[in-house]
């Protein structure tokens, strides 16, 4: 757990563990996949029979939830229907109160007085996001996240035809803005970050109408093309790393299992935040079942495009009630 | 060691070392370039760029700024319209509500201060119950010789250019439904426009003086004037002869 935190703040993941430290099924199956006769035929095979029906079942229920809780923002003010008023920083649903934690915790570092309504607001958010996974806010509910996934596909693309290179950057970083960020807001009392943060500036275009603040989500784009593969979201924006705190004991976590795994590394190779995935690399998984850490998106990519269902959806404790 | 092997490179540092010197230095890079981007935001703000006539109940600017989570919820409830929210040109101040109270003005059509209630971080003080006890700013009479009442001109017609698209509140008309000023005609000898329409009893009184041709009159602004700016748009003048000073307090004359 704290291993896992550390990681998500910048740190490199563990090492390949030593042969003592696998638990008494995972030394016995990493063992036998040792022995195993033909792999690359078989991995091969199974690819192809995963290609020839490509599911991206996850991918499409995320797109339809992001885009439809957008819209209802949207919706909901063009046609005053009241189901959710505000934008993705703060908003009444149902009359409920909500507010973005991110954003609810720079006005209160900035503004320095702690406000009733926003107490509400955020403690109704915390729980959701707590048993949602924290980050699967990032994932489906952040309009960045899915104009940042058509750069990183065109980025890939051109990558492929060795037009641009990714040049990335220390994970790190995140970890330093957000001190540099919180500091800002205390010393300076305003909410520094609000003026840049792209879901903010997003959310209000797409309610309130487009201005010149999308120029910056563009520029940001841009630079994701052709320079740092999906650099805000992995290395810069601080609300990931505000629900990734709050995700760090969610009880929706994506998992892994060791045993059907053939270790190709299709999962991390598309992931946005792979350091999650390490377990995936042959001879790293500790133990035959593995919780992904907090930095997970809980977007379902890995899941949809791993072949041999090694890793999967799970909701923690909801097998003892079933 | 490694100067053997790699004799190009002075710097002694292995292949490893220097990807990841580049990397260090690469995000230290953006790391400013972001907090620079973001800190841009400062000067609009202390440069005064845009001051902004703020919603009611609006808290002291700098902590107004702070203390707003930009949601808008205020923008969605008012009936007329008549917030907005800041743009980029205004630093700190993007997504921040404010009002330009020439093109649409804050009538208090809703009553009960509905953008107070929407507030869910107090940035519009709570502590505000009715339109009296707001404090916006203050009307001022910036261009007398303009002033129609003070050339004894009178109005006939709509009070505004063709194709303005203000909205005020009539209550001989619609007490809850916000009607366009110009398809409001007016019949005035003398404009008295600004009193007329002012949604605070008492804040504004056009005084006449004189009979006949010689009958002119003066705006004059009075202690209760919350600074909604309903006066400012629908003077008839352009630019119009009375503006609202923003955050401005009433001072007797001497």
């Amino acid at each position: 757990m704290l291993a896992s935190l550390k990681v998500m703040l910048g740190m490199t993941p563990p090492r390949k563990p030593g042969q003592r430290e696998y638990s008494p099924g995972a030394r016995s199956l990493h063992n036998v996949k040792r022995d195993i006769q033909g792999k690359k035929e078989r991995v091969a095979a199974i690819k192809a029979e995963r290609d020839l029906d490509r599911s991206n079942k996850w991918r499409n229920r995320r797109w339809a939830t992001l885009i439809i809780i957008n819209l209802l923002f949207v919706l909901s003010f063009q046609f005053d229907v009241q189901l959710v008023e505000g934008a993705l920083t703060a908003s009444r649903v149902l009359g409920f109160h909500f507010a973005d934690l991110n954003a609810a915790l720079q006005v209160m570092l900035a503004y320095k007085v702690i406000l009733i309504n926003l107490v509400i607001g955020t403690g109704t958010v915390l729980i959701m996001w707590w048993l949602l996974g924290g980050r699967t806010f990032c994932s489906w509910v952040c309009p960045y996240h899915l104009l940042s996934e058509f750069a990183e596909k065109i980025h890939l693309w051109l990558a492929k035809a060795n037009i641009v290179r990714d040049f990335p950057l220390h994970r790190g970083t995140r970890t330093v803005l957000y001190v540099v960020f919180a500091l800002l807001a205390v010393v300076s009392g305003y909410t520094v970050f609000e003026s840049i943060s792209p879901t903010g500036i997003l959310s209000r275009a797409m309610i309130y109408g487009p201005g010149l603040a999308l120029l910056w989500v563009a520029g940001l784009l841009v630079f994701e093309v052709f320079v740092t593969r999906r650099a805000w979201c992995r290395y810069v924006c601080p609300i990931g790393l505000t629900y990734g705190f709050v995700g760090a004991t969610a009880p929706v976590q994506v998992t892994y299992n060791l045993e059907d795994c053939l270790h190709e590394g299709d999962c991390r190779a598309l992931c946005m935040v792979p350091h999650v995935l390490e377990m995936t690399k042959k001879g790293y998984a500790r133990d035959v079942d593995v919780a992904v850490g907090p930095d997970c998106t809980r977007c379902g990519m890995c899941i949809d495009i791993c072949p041999t269902n090694s890793l999967n959806f799970e909701v923690k404790g909801l097998k003892h009630f079933l | 060691m490694a100067e053997e092997n790699t004799p190009k490179k002075p710097s002694g540092l292995s292949r490893m070392q220097r990807r990841n010197r580049r990397t260090f230095l690469r995000s230290i890079a953006v790391g400013v370039t972001v907090i620079g981007a973001s800190v841009l935001g400062f000067f609009p703000v202390l440069k005064g760029w845009t001051k902004r006539l703020r919603p009611p109940g609006a808290i002291h600017e700098d902590e107004f700024l702070a203390a707003c989570i930009k949601c808008g919820q205020c923008v969605q409830v008012c009936p007329v319209e008549a917030i907005k929210l800041g743009d980029l040109d205004e630093g700190f101040g993007v997504g921040v509500p404010f009002i330009q109270a020439r093109d649409q003005a804050c009538d208090f059509s809703c009553d009960a201060v509905q953008c107070i209630l929407a507030c869910p971080t107090g940035a519009l003080s709570h502590d505000i119950n009715k339109k009296e006890e707001v404090h916006m700013g203050l009307a001022r009479v910036s261009r007398l010789d303009a002033c129609l009442a003070q050339l004894g001109k009178g109005v006939k017609g709509a009070a505004r250019e063709q194709g303005f698209m203000g909205r005020l509140r009539y209550a001989e008309i619609d007490r809850w439904v916000p009607i366009k000023v110009n398809d409001h005609p007016y019949d005035l000898d003398i404009c008295d426009l600004c009193e007329r329409v002012c949604p605070i009893e008492g804040a504004i009184v056009v005084k006449t003086v004189g009979t006949g041709a010689d009958r002119f009159g003066y705006p004059e602004v009075m202690e209760k004037c919350v600074g909604c700016g309903v006066c400012e748009m629908i003077c008839p003048t352009d630019p119009p002869a009375i503006v609202i000073d923003i955050r401005e307090t009433w001072k007797a004359e001497a």
